[in-house]
């Protein structure tokens, strides 16, 4: 089984984002990159897949020469090949750019299963699963919390308003994945070894058209300080007279 | 409470390689993840999280530095450092644990053993299939180990030992104990199964400190061994000596990581504790303490990473590591008291970790060479006369 997952180096959500001086990028000082944490779910199902079916799993990112450590870190975990498309000033690109960015790569390959994650956390956009399916013209099960796959078919369960639905399709097929997916594995020493001689093509590419213009960044106001009435009964009255007198709710 | 993110003030990330950031990266999320959350209990029970074995195993953290052939990750002198950071970070018992199993066992089997006894306990002591003890001090010879009682006498075929090892981590888990005893010969080392007739082990109660370690003592009663039991290549004290180098090296590098978590606790307390209406991180004399551990933490960080670097190339002396362990198990320990200072009362219980830090260092300065004998040791090295014999 040929297996391809798609893999975004995020800043870690530690991260005390600033926006930079241009007001549509993110100052990138002193920010730690780390993979994108529903693709390493993504990482872990694909693993899992190989495990079971053989195969291997090629690990694709597009994103700046920084990101070399966390693909170095997806080859420890146990995927086999890398292909890293470098592009600088990728973090908040225009998902279809994107798209077409990886398809194109992938389209190179042989592939049966393609896994991401459901989301990056950077941007939150939902996009690039979707319409890379779309490009690649394979189905595509999005948010998946379970898996069964088989060398033809997969059989995913996702969460829906009030229920869970389970869709089957045939392979190719592309599968986002969301929590509660896997407990990804660590990275363990024997893998960060074997991981530096692990195939790794680095290439240069540019996006292409952007559909989709960023205006501006802004950080959400401060929220003021809490403030505390009292405690127990004692305090009812008082804050019945806040809520109607200084902040005019009732 | 936000993820611990380590300290580096001087950034010495960029010091290291690729793959030692990648094991240290992995191994504190490992450690914060599944070790922080149990360590507490543990310590609060007296027990050494046994639960922990395998997956520690299975990172590839015990005898990570011996070579792959082995069953061993075969990672540099630099990662294994980092190992001991990141795990004493969380606490000084599951360091000890690591040290005692690669250093103190695995070492020693690998360099003084025979390729048959590499090929028995190596692979499976790696696996965490097999854990190891290392009996060298006795309840009368602790700095003076070349004055130790226990003995092995050659009876045709067999080894008979008698006498006894006092605070032995790992004693009573230990599936194999590396036993140091005086032969006709001069001191060699024997590699003592679990449940062989003659030897048993009594867990050490009543620790306050190092309470998630097992530590016990180790009684001989003319303990009868197969012949091929010796070490072939261990030859007088200077065996169980080179084994404690590498030991030593490990505790400079992992009481850095229980410095930093005090430090780190200390910090954020400072920041969040209000007293006379502002964050007593605010008042001159907090930022002074604080400063100091960060000062402190930053030198003994690049003592480790220079000791380290010297180790990969194998140039390292005896009186180099045993500055490092001088130096920094006694700034981790100062550091220790000053962030259970900043804690106040919150500090003395097991909800925060630097009194647990600091009772667990108090054992770490004491062993593998107290802090005194550290200092005799590099006395004797820069004046050329012996403090001790
Ligand atoms: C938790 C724990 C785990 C341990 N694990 C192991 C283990 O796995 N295997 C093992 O073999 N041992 C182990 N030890 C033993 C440890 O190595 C010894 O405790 C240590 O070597 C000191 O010996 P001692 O306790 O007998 O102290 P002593 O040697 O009696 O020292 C007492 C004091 O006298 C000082 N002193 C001694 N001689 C001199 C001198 N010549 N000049 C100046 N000062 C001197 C010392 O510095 C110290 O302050 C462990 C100890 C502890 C506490």
């Amino acid at each position: 089984m040929n297996i391809v997952v798609c893999m975004k180096s995020v800043p870690s959500s530690e991260t005390k984002v600033k926006v930079d001086s241009d007001g549509v990028s993110i100052e990138q000082t002193d920010v730690v990159y780390e993979i994108n944490p529903y693709d390493e779910i993504a990482i872990e199902e694909a693993i899992r897949a190989k495990e079971a079916h053989g195969g291997k799993v090629t690990v694709l990112t597009l994103g700046p020469s920084t990101a070399s450590q966390n693909i170095r870190k997806a080859l420890a975990m146990g995927c086999d090949e890398a292909v890293h498309l470098i592009c600088e000033n990728v973090e908040l690109a225009d998902s279809s750019a994107v798209a077409e960015l990886l398809s194109s790569s992938i389209k190179e390959m042989e592939f049966d299963v393609i896994f991401c994650g459901k989301k990056a956390i950077d941007c939150d956009n939902h996009q690039v699963p979707n319409r890379l399916a779309q490009l690649l013209d394979i189905p595509a099960v999005t948010a998946i919390f379970n898996l069964v796959l088989t060398t033809e078919s997969g059989s995913a369960k996702r969460e829906i308003e009030g229920g869970t639905e389970l869709v089957t399709v045939n392979l190719p097929a592309l599968f986002s994945a969301e929590k509660g997916l896997n407990e990804p594995r660590y990275a363990s020493l024997p893998g960060i070894m074997a991981a530096k001689k692990k195939p790794f093509e680095e290439r240069q590419v540019s996006l292409g058209d952007e559909k989709l213009t960023i205006l501006s960044i802004e950080l959400p106001p401060p929220t003021a300080e809490g403030r505390i009435v009292g405690e127990g009964p004692e305090a009812a009255g008082e804050l019945v007279r806040i809520l109607r007198e200084e902040a005019k709710i009732i | 409470m936000s993820l611990y993110q380590g300290v580096d003030f001087y950034n010495i990330d960029e010091l290291l390689t690729e793959e030692e950031r990648l094991t240290r990266d992995s191994v504190r999320e490992f450690a914060e993840e599944k070790i922080m959350p149990l360590i507490a209990a543990h310590y609060r029970e007296g027990t050494f999280p046994t639960e922990l074995i395998k997956p520690m195993a299975e990172l590839g953290l015990l005898g990570a530095n011996l070579p792959e052939k082995y069953g061993c990750a075969g990672s540099s002198d630099t990662v294994y450092g980092l190992i001991c950071q990141e795990l004493e970070r969380i606490d000084s018992g599951i360091r000890s644990f690591v040290s005692v199993q690669g250093s103190l066992v695995m070492w020693p089997i690998y360099t003084y053993g025979s390729e048959e006894q590499k090929q028995k306990w190596l692979p499976k002591m790696a696996k965490g299939e097999v854990i190891g003890c290392f009996g060298l001090t006795e309840s009368d010879h602790g700095s003076d180990p070349a004055g130790m009682t226990t003995k092995a006498v050659l009876e045709g075929d067999e080894w008979v030992i008698s006498g006894s090892k006092m605070w032995i981590t790992n004693g009573t888990l230990a599936d194999v104990a590396l036993v140091w005893a005086v032969t006709d010969e001069g001191i060699r080392g024997f590699l003592v199964e679990k449940g062989t007739k003659g030897f048993s082990t009594n867990e050490i109660k009543g620790k306050l400190s190092l309470r998630a370690s097992d530590t016990s003592e180790l009684v001989f009663d003319s303990c009868r061994i197969p012949k091929e039991s010796v070490l072939p290549e261990s030859d007088g004290l200077k065996s169980p000596l080179s084994c404690l180098k590498q030991a030593r090296y490990g505790i400079a590098w992992g009481v850095v990581g229980a410095a930093m978590a005090c430090y780190d606790e200390a910090l954020r307390y400072a920041g969040e504790r209000i007293q006379f209406g502002k964050p007593i991180a605010s008042y001159q004399l907090v930022q002074r303490k604080l400063v100091n551990m960060l000062s402190e933490i930053t030198k003994a960080q690049l003592l480790v990473f220079r000791l380290g670097r010297l180790k990969d190339a194998g140039k390292e002396s005896v009186e180099q590591v045993s500055l490092a362990k001088r130096n920094n198990v006694k700034m981790a320990l100062e550091i220790a008291r000053n962030a259970r200072d900043i804690l106040g009362a919150a500090g003395i219980t097991d909800e925060h970790q630097a009194m647990r830090h600091m009772a667990n260092l108090e054992s770490v300065y004491t062993y593998e060479g107290t802090h005194d004998m550290h200092t005799l040791i590099i006395g004797k090295k820069i004046t050329g006369l012996g403090a001790f014999t």
